[in-house]
């Protein structure tokens, strides 16, 4: 690749992700029209795009966003309302541009397709077209004009203003307000001081035990904010106080916003109490005030004051401030989603560090082995502080692969949007838990499931408008995304409010298709869950979306591949939740060494739920009925030496029971051994092996020898199974 | 705490507050006090003996002047205490009562 390859393959990704951003923000303007983050995010995007394809000399991409730029710009401005027409035209616009750059790319020609052309003609007279609605600034230049009621003004120049209104308890609370202002001129010039009680009613009314007294003060101090507030400490909760800084501190204070590192976003309250213009009780206080001011004006939808507006309405701050704050904080944003802290790297490099520290972990194992065989006691010290450090190294090496699912789930907002266009559906998507973190390998490979699945859900799931109503359900539909981690696992669970499944309906088809027998004794779970069998449709009519019978074995395929499950759970007329529950990584586990006979096994560590010693009182085993009673619990069990068919010799062997769990499931697996934790290096097998059951990988131990890891799944699933063998010459209850 | 009565004329009524004037008092203050602005016409209180005086005493002087300005009661303050300079000094209020002040040689700084 020569470097105008690689330049134009990092225009291509950078493109591509700011048009995934793009579109992200599109559809949560949607919801959220007044937001002037997402707004500018949108012009950062069509102007960053404008800018690198000049440098290429791309000119149709360059003309197309110049024109989305200039539209944005407007928006931004407030030239231009945001609605969904809007929206719907830059989402098109956004299609358009993703076209032209793979136009550019891969046709080295100037001239652009007919069609294409035409397209961004079209986008660009109706991104041009829209009516022209101007939005009414409103001009609220609040005047400072507290200090000029009653009495002489006060230069607000070099003072601080300090206004106390006390409240009518302070009296009886025990506060005097003398005894503040006697402190507070110990902390600088009382150089004027109004006194009013201009609540204070006449005649019989006025309770002179009662407070009416506000002051204004002007004081010159070299005190900070917070020391003159704590001045009024005590009486913070009988008494407004507000203090104004003076306007002189103003050039200071702008001097240490301008300074403010850049490094990190911080909420425009943070900003002002760190150059001392605001102190935490400010903030505070004027929080809420907000927070008062949504609730009380929840009906009509209003959104909630900016905070800047309620601090200089609060006279603690002055709006100059104010507006240098929100420029700084502004600055920052760009400049943090300018250089994005992010390094690029190769996916096979990453794969590769990934192998070798697979290789590290066994080696570190090898070492320790050695070390405790030789009873080197002085090199015992080294070898735990390597291992501590092998440990972090695999666990930090393997995040690097870890990504955020939530991207995943963001894409399917686009797939909601179109399909429920398609079908004349109202549908929406709430997404949860997309901070969960998974391989990024296996977000890879789950995408097209996970489609599929979205997709079943909006065609077969959610039902019309209509037919919504009439079942006394809300007109738009839910669609619901929802990821959380769960022992070693991420579960990923899709659920729609629709109709659910018809359990007679499926078992119907099952039989018809000969999956099923007559007398099957399905539960009903197990009835849903057919659904992912080959060639079982329940839609009568096959649409272009889904309804063909194909699919959902595929959908099953592929997350068993991953070594994961996928369940399914209804309930018709309420909806239906499918859940995909999948390992973190494919790479390295904690495992849990035991071992019947010679043989070794891995269960992945967080499968494993407790281990119990065979003679212990709380566990009877019954080998007729086979079941283990642990505690009173029912429990299936599965002899590992059995089933592998490696008998342990010694039958006076003591036995121990590991519990293991998969989801809802569990079983008892009895061991010979219990040889602990274990740090798995997953080796896929080979071919050959791919059909063995229980088995799903092998690792390398420190000595050398292979030890095989096991499917838990799939021994619970054997274990549940088991039929009891005729066992008649045996006692009936053993006590192992 | 004392009110003392110096001279009753019809018209007029001549005051004297003895002791403290503060939280603990101004109730019985207020009450007594508002009886005379609904029967004369003009009231001097002398703040001489007033040892202490805090905020509540403060508004209750602050009272006074409002109620007797809307009763049309002539109210003067006079000879007031160190106590009381010092806390009308505080508040700014000197003007606001408009009482001439006598400032005696013998107190410490204000």
């Amino acid at each position: 690749m020569n470097e105008l390859d690689t330049a134009l393959a990092i225009f291509a990704q950078e493109a591509e992700e700011l048009l995934a951003d793009m579109e992200d923000a599109l559809l949560s303007l949607d919801q959220d029209p007044d937001n002037s983050e997402t707004v500018n995010s949108l012009f950062r995007a069509m102007h960053t795009i404008k800018g690198s394809s000049g440098l290429f000399g791309f000119e149709p991409i360059v003309a197309f966003t110049h024109e989305a730029e200039t539209l944005l710009d407007k928006v931004r401005q407030g030239e231009r309302a945001i609605d969904s027409n809007l929206i719907a035209v830059l989402l098109e616009s956004k299609d358009h541009v993703a076209k032209l750059i793979e136009h550019c790319l891969n046709a080295n020609g100037p001239a652009l397709p007919a069609e294409l052309a035409a397209t961004g003609l079209r986008l660009i007279s109706q991104l041009n077209g829209g009516v022209q609605t101007a939005i009414q600034q409103g001009t609220g230049s609040a005047d400072e004009k507290i200090f000029s009621e009653g009495g002489g003004e006060i230069s607000v120049d070099e003072h601080w203003l300090i206004s106390l209104e006390f409240k009518q308890d302070s009296f009886r609370d025990g506060i005097d307000p003398l005894s503040f202002l006697r402190y507070l001129k110990t902390l600088g010039d009382i150089k004027q001081i109004l006194t009013a009680a201009n609540g204070m009613p006449s005649g019989e009314a006025m309770d002179p035990e009662s407070c009416y007294l506000h002051f204004k003060i002007a004081f010159q101090s070299e005190a900070t904010k917070e020391t003159i507030e704590r001045v009024f400490e005590f009486a913070a909760d009988d008494c407004e106080i507000k203090i104004l800084p003076p306007n002189a501190k103003i050039g200071e204070y702008l001097a240490l916003l301008d300074a403010q590192d850049e490094t990190q976003v911080r909420r425009i309250g943070d900003m002002l109490v760190q150059v001392g213009a605001l102190t935490e009780h400010d903030v505070e206080h004027a929080l809420q005030a907000q927070t008062a001011s949504v609730e009380s004006q929840t009906v009509d939808g209003a959104k909630p004051k900016p905070l800047g507006e309620i601090l200089v309405e609060q006279h603690v701050v002055q709006q100059p401030l104010i507006d240098q704050a929100l420029k700084k904080q502004e600055q920052t944003k760009q400049k943090i989603a300018s250089e994005a802290n992010y390094i690029r790297v190769d996916a096979t490099k990453l794969g590769h560090l990934i192998n070798l520290v697979g290789e590290l972990v066994i080696s570190s194992a090898a070492m320790n082995l050695i070390v405790e065989k030789h009873g080197l006691s002085d090199a015992s010290d080294i070898a735990a502080g390597m291992n501590a450090l092998v440990n972090s190294i695999r666990d930090t090496a393997l995040e690097l692969r870890m990504v955020q699912i939530g991207d995943t789930f963001s894409r399917f907002r686009r797939v909601v949007h179109d399909v429920s266009k398609e079908l004349n559906k109202d549908i929406q998507l709430l997404i949860s838990g997309g901070e969960t973190e998974l391989d990024k390998t296996v977000v890879e490979k789950i995408q097209d499931p996970l489609t599929h699945l979205i997709r079943n859900a909006l065609d077969h799931g959610i039902e019309h408008p209509e037919q919504r109503l009439a079942a006394g359900k809300p007109a738009q539909g839910t669609v619901q995304l929802n990821a959380y981690h769960e022992s070693g696992h991420i579960v990923i669970q899709i659920a729609d409010d629709g109709a659910g499944l018809n359990s007679e309906k499926i078992l119907e088809k099952a039989l018809a298709n000969g999956l099923v027998k007559k007398d099957h004794g399905l539960s009903r779970r197990e009835i849903y869950n057919l659904i992912f069998a080959a060639g079982l449709s329940t839609k009568d009519q096959a649409t272009s979306l889904s309804g063909r019978g194909v699919g959902m074995d595929v959908v099953k395929k592929n997350i068993e591949a991953l070594r994961g499950s996928v369940e399914i759970d209804s309930e018709e007329g309420q909806g239906t939740t499918i859940s995909i529950r999948l390992p973190l990584t494919l790479a390295i586990i904690d495992g849990f060494m035991v071992g019947t006979a010679s043989e070794r096994y891995i269960i992945p560590l967080s499968m494993v739920d407790e281990c119990i010693e065979m003679s212990a009182n709380e566990c009877e085993i019954d080998e007729i009925q086979h079941y283990i009673n642990l505690r009173g619990r029912v429990l299936p069990y599965l002899r590992l030496g059995d089933y592998f068919g490696n008998t342990t010799a010694n039958a006076n062997q003591r036995e121990s029971v590991v519990v293991v769990k998969f989801g809802q499931t569990e079983a008892g697996l009895v061991v010979d051994e219990l040889h602990g934790e274990h740090q798995t290096v997953i080796k896929p097998l080979g071919k050959v092996f791919e059909r063995l059951k229980g088995i799903t990988g092998a690792t390398v131990l420190g000595d050398g020898t292979v030890a095989l890891i096991l499917d838990v799944q799939g021994l619970i699933q054997a274990a549940i199974d088991h039929k009891p063998k005729a066992l008649a010459h045996k006692p009936a209850l053993r006590r192992v | 705490m004392a009110i003392e009565v110096k001279q009753q004329q019809p018209d007029s009524v001549h005051l004297v507050i003895d002791g403290e004037v503060s939280i603990y008092n101004v109730s019985e203050l207020k009450q007594a006090l508002s009886n005379y602005l609904d029967t004369v016409k003009e009231m001097q209180i002398d703040l001489a003996g007033v040892a202490e005086i805090d905020g509540a005493g403060v508004q209750l002087l602050m009272f006074l002047k409002q109620e007797a300005a809307a009763k049309r009661v002539e109210l003067s303050l006079a000879r007031h205490s160190e106590a009381v300079v010092e806390v009308l000094e505080l508040l700014n209020l000197s003007t606001h009562f408009g009482d001439p002040i006598v400032i005696s040689a013998d107190w410490k700084s204000l």
